[in-house]
């Protein structure tokens, strides 16, 4: 297995291929190619975290060939401790994603093709550690969720695609020049992320910050940050339930990820001196700000969509923190906020294919009806409260505790907001599953196979790491406090504000 | 080297076989009855001169005819570009409609002699040669764009040409008697002798010079403000001649402007960049040239409807990002420069393609006419478009993404931090225009009232050739920057 990570990035694309080339009357197979192409990803996967060497903070399973040599740019993939869970993270939410899809009945080889091929864009992100390689993966994911939005949307699905597309190209432009500055700026011209990480300290600590800033804008539009969040509640709106999975699952933490990848490990002294702000206080806003928003939501899915932005932003907090605890933890919810917004937006999906609507206040007792749906729906809510127990709570009290230690204030309100989530999971619980049974909603059919299919495996990796978090943080912890260290050995904020 | 008339010829056999290509065509079809196989005669002298040029090797640098032309890598690049341009001309007028009920011995000619013209133009050492080589280009052009009789959209547009053309050239011509004026020559060469050599030039006189001579040569690459023309002359003509126009003559600008403002009126440093001789600052002029052109170009674009006028602002805005390898002033931009011209020339003869494939079965050019066009049995063209349309974006996994990636490279590594900014910005803006197309034609239903595409291979094989091209060369573009590396070779010769 010495391709490894070649295979699990580009099985899907082969898969894409194969689907293009199905005739039209064998259009049924397509979604079974799909799910044999993400079903080896998943095996991969496995293998991949059996074979992953936790002590060291070296990139394993690394492959490197020269791809343009005159501009030193080379095919150069491999994960270390950052990238390791988000790699488990993408191959587990694309292979539920897909059946997930089963419901789609329109073009179908068309939106299995598409799927894969973001799929492989993702993947792409999280292996590549060529920074041209890595913006490729990153620009080409935008086309096929441009289409999956587009095509399979709902009603309002062109604007919400075309706004995706634009705000994350602008974000992307960004990156691209920032790129561009740290190879011709650097100490040896070059891609190569490893590299540009040592020769960290070459780089003027004002070239550092005006980089830092545009590679921040453009990571942040993807997270999303305060105030660049406005495109996610309607592409969650629009989007088809699979590919909501996709987007809150595993393309918000392309945001972070990038952050952690880029920003901290090439430029860890304007890291040092900026995240107090850029991370911190935005990482807050978006805490609060995003729950509250989810407060005042009628419709279930924007209220998910606003969920996941309060939830990102303690991701952003920990990493902000500069302590082992805030940063494991914040890597840790990149993970747990995936698998559970993946049941959340698969459990809405679900009534949604029964009733056509989202309306909260449009529902009551289905508990009544559904006990099995209800039941799943109970464990994710609880899950995104961060009930102890699971895996939340686990990501999100190392965040407090870590970020505590650097910022009380935002740390006090973050923990504080925990009141707000709990408020508007519960009422909405409430509305929809307890009450009075509307008789409109008599002969729903409880979750089926392929549903519980989908929900299981997931609520099953909350309930684990929940009581073992060590499955995942063991991967993380090495790499992590190594980057936390270089970070904190650069000069910090001049700004003690808030500390 | 300098060679006289006789020997001269020798690096002169693409132009030759091309002259003689033009007699023949006019020959047979004053004896031929059945006019139908002068394409292919056309298409055959085409693709002789790209092989001719292809087999030609770039050994020694030399001045032709007296010091009028130039032989070198520069012009090579220029040549191959422009003959490549015309061969997809040729093959696009034997598959459209509209040329169809054209005078085939005249259009082909005509088309052909355009050809050369604008190899002379990037071959041109010397002010006046470059005058007669611009207004050839330009005459036929007129011609060519008014060669549909019965259309008035057609007729008018080569009015407007004229009339615009008219202007500039002869605001060309007055700015290089000023130039004559200064340096007592109008020969490259002693141009830049006289700018070097010691002693009090006014700079003033050489300034309003060379911004009277970019009225001409910004009007042929269709650069703000002398782009006026472009939308008009983009609609109103044949379609494989806008495509030629868009392409060719546009290449053909950019290599007179080159030659012009850097071997003529700068020089080089040992650093590989470029260095404006006596203060006269035009850099600054083509800078703000460059952002308004990309602006404009983008900002106008947004508001159309019809396809062709979307593609003609759009290729003013490609234009303003070429200009960006310009104003940087060193070698890596002006490889830039080269590279994105024949990326733009595969992406943008797509798009106009796709266009006339659309055209040709339907009779119409609006988006209107692309709805749903996916779901109609043309899901092959919807792919290939929507291939170039995000080529021209600048989207990954496009050879146009490599070509703004060289050009940004260049911008970056020269400090224009604000070029930079305004340009990206520009990519964003420009995505709304280029995904309307995409948008219509995959995200719409259609009416019902559109009609069938019926596919035929002619069109189709050109279209598959351009879209591979285009995904190719944006995964392995190798050799096309080596092309153009090799091709950063400007001779002078000795004063």
């Amino acid at each position: 297995m010495n391709h490894a990570l070649t295979l699990i990035t580009f099985i899907p694309l082969a898969g894409m291929v194969i689907i293009l080339s199905t005739p039209q009357a064998m259009k049924d197979v397509c979604k079974w190619i799909a799910a044999a192409a993400t079903g080896l990803q998943v095996l991969i996967a496995i293998w991949l975290y059996r074979s992953f060497d936790t002590a060291t903070t070296a990139i394993q399973f690394s492959e490197k060939h020269a791809w343009i040599p005159t501009y030193h740019i080379s095919y150069f993939i491999g994960v270390d401790g950052i990238s390791i869970s988000m790699v488990l993270l993408t191959a587990l939410i694309c292979f539920i994603s897909v059946f997930a899809s089963f419901s789609i009945n329109r073009a179908e080889k068309a939106y299995y093709a598409l799927l894969l091929m973001l799929d492989t864009g993702m993947m792409g992100v999280f292996v590549a550690l060529d920074f041209f390689l890595f913006y490729i993966f990153w620009e080409v994911m935008l086309l096929p969720m441009y289409f999956l939005i587009g095509i399979w949307g709902g009603p309002r699905r062109e604007y919400a695609a075309i706004k995706f597309f634009l705000y994350t190209l602008l974000g992307s432009v960004l990156i691209l020049l920032a790129m561009l500055g740290l190879y011709y700026y650097g100490a040896q011209s070059t891609f190569d992320m490893t590299v540009l990480a040592s020769n960290a300290s070459h780089y003027s600590s004002a070239f550092q910050k005006i980089v830092w800033l545009a590679l921040f804008i453009g990571f942040a539009i993807k997270i999303p940050a305060f105030p660049f969040h406005t495109w996610l509640p309607d592409a969650h709106v629009e989007a088809p339930t699979a590919i909501s999975v996709i987007l809150a699952g595993v393309l918000l933490k392309m945001g972070t990820y990038g952050i952690l990848r880029v920003n901290f490990a090439i430029l860890p002294e304007a890291t040092h001196q900026l995240a107090w702000l850029f991370l911190g206080v935005i990482g807050t806003i978006n805490i609060v700000y995003g729950a509250m928003c989810a407060m005042a939501q009628t419709d279930f899915k924007k209220l998910i969509a606003y969920s996941s932005i309060s939830h990102m932003g303690y991701v952003m907090l920990g990493c902000a923190s500069f302590t082992a605890a805030g940063i494991n933890g914040a890597v840790l919810q990149m993970f747990n906020h995936g698998t559970v917004t993946a049941m959340l937006f698969i459990l809405v999906g679900v009534i949604y294919d029964r009733a056509h609507h989202r309306e909260i206040a449009g529902f009551g007792g289905l508990a009544q009806q559904m006990p099995f749906y209800a039941g799943m729906t109970g464990l994710a809510f609880f899950a995104g409260m961060g009930l102890p127990g699971m895996s939340a709570f686990i990501s999100e009290v190392l965040v407090l505790i870590g970020a505590w230690q650097t910022y009380p204030l935002m740390t006090a309100l973050g923990a504080a907001t925990a009141i707000l989530t709990a408020g508007y999971l519960l009422w909405t619980y409430q509305r929809i599953y307890l009450g009075s049974f509307n008789e409109k909603y008599a002969g729903y059919a409880d979750l089926s196979f392929r549903e519980a299919f989908t929900l299981v495996p997931l609520a099953i990796i909350v309930l684990v790491l929940g009581v073992y978090p060590q499955a995942v943080l063991g991967l993380l912890n090495t790499s992590l406090v190594h980057l936390n260290q270089i970070v904190l050995s650069t000069p910090g904020p001049v700004v003690a504000l808030l500390h | 080297m300098d060679l006289g008339n006789y020997a001269s010829l020798a690096h002169f056999l693409p132009e030759l076989l091309l002259s003689a290509g033009i007699l023949l065509l006019v020959i047979v079809d004053l004896i031929v009855a059945n006019k139908s196989h002068l394409g292919d005669l056309a298409l055959i002298i085409t693709a002789g001169t790209l092989l001719l040029i292809a087999l030609t090797p770039v050994t020694a640098n030399a001045l032709l005819f007296h010091r009028m032309l130039v032989f070198d890598g520069f012009a090579m690049f220029f040549r191959a570009l422009i003959a490549l341009a015309a061969l997809v001309a040729v093959w696009m007028s034997m598959g459209s409609e509209e040329v169809r009920t054209c005078d085939q011995g005249e259009y082909y000619a005509i088309l052909l002699a355009s050809t050369l013209a604008m190899f002379l133009m990037a071959e041109s050492a010397n002010l006046l040669m470059a005058y007669l080589a611009l207004e050839f280009v330009s005459l036929t052009s007129y011609i060519l764009t008014g060669f549909l009789r019965h259309n008035r959209r057609s007729l008018e547009a080569a009015l407007k040409y004229l009339i615009y053309g008219g202007v500039a050239s002869g605001t060309m011509i007055y700015g290089m008697s000023w130039i004559f004026g200064v340096s007592g020559s109008l020969d490259f060469t002693a141009i830049n002798h006289a700018l070097t050599s010691p002693g009090n030039l006014p700079v003033l006189a050489v300034f309003i010079a060379l911004v009277l001579i970019l009225a001409g040569m910004g009007y042929k690459v269709a650069s703000v403000p002398f782009h006026m023309w472009a939308p008009d002359v983009y609609t109103g003509a044949p379609i494989p001649i806008t495509t030629f126009l868009a392409i060719g003559s546009k290449a053909a600008g950019f290599a007179l402007l080159t030659r012009f403002f850097f071997p003529a009126i700068s020089s080089l440093t040992a650093t590989g960049s470029w260095q404006v001789l006596k203060g006269v600052d035009w850099p600054q002029l083509l800078l703000v040239i460059c952002i308004v052109t990309m602006t404009l170009g983008n900002l106008a674009a947004l508001q159309q409807t019809n396809m062709k006028r979307l593609l003609a602002y759009s290729s003013i805005a490609q234009a303003g990002y070429a200009l960006m390898g310009f104003v940087v002033l060193s070698n890596d931009g002006i490889r830039a420069m080269l590279f994105y011209l024949f990326a733009y020339y595969v992406m943008d003869a797509g798009a106009f393609l796709v266009v006339m494939i659309v055209a040709n079965s339907t009779g119409r050019e609006d988006i209107d006419a692309y709805r749903g066009l996916a779901w109609r049995g043309g899901i092959v063209p919807a792919i290939a478009l929507s291939i170039f349309l995000l080529s021209l974006t600048g989207i990954p996994l496009t050879v146009g993404f490599i070509g703004k990636f060289y050009l940004f490279a260049a911008v970056i590594r020269g400090q224009f931090y604000v070029l930079a900014i305004v340009g990206v910005l520009n990519s964003v803006v420009s995505l709304y225009y280029y995904m309307r197309p995409i948008k219509t034609m995959f995200l719409d239903t259609p009416n019902g009232d559109e009609g069938r595409l019926a596919p035929d291979t002619w069109n189709y094989g050109l279209m598959g050739v351009l879209a591979c091209a285009t995904i190719v060369l944006g995964l392995y573009w190798s050799p096309i920057i080596a092309f153009a590396n090799r091709s950063l070779n400007f001779f002078l010769g000795a004063a």
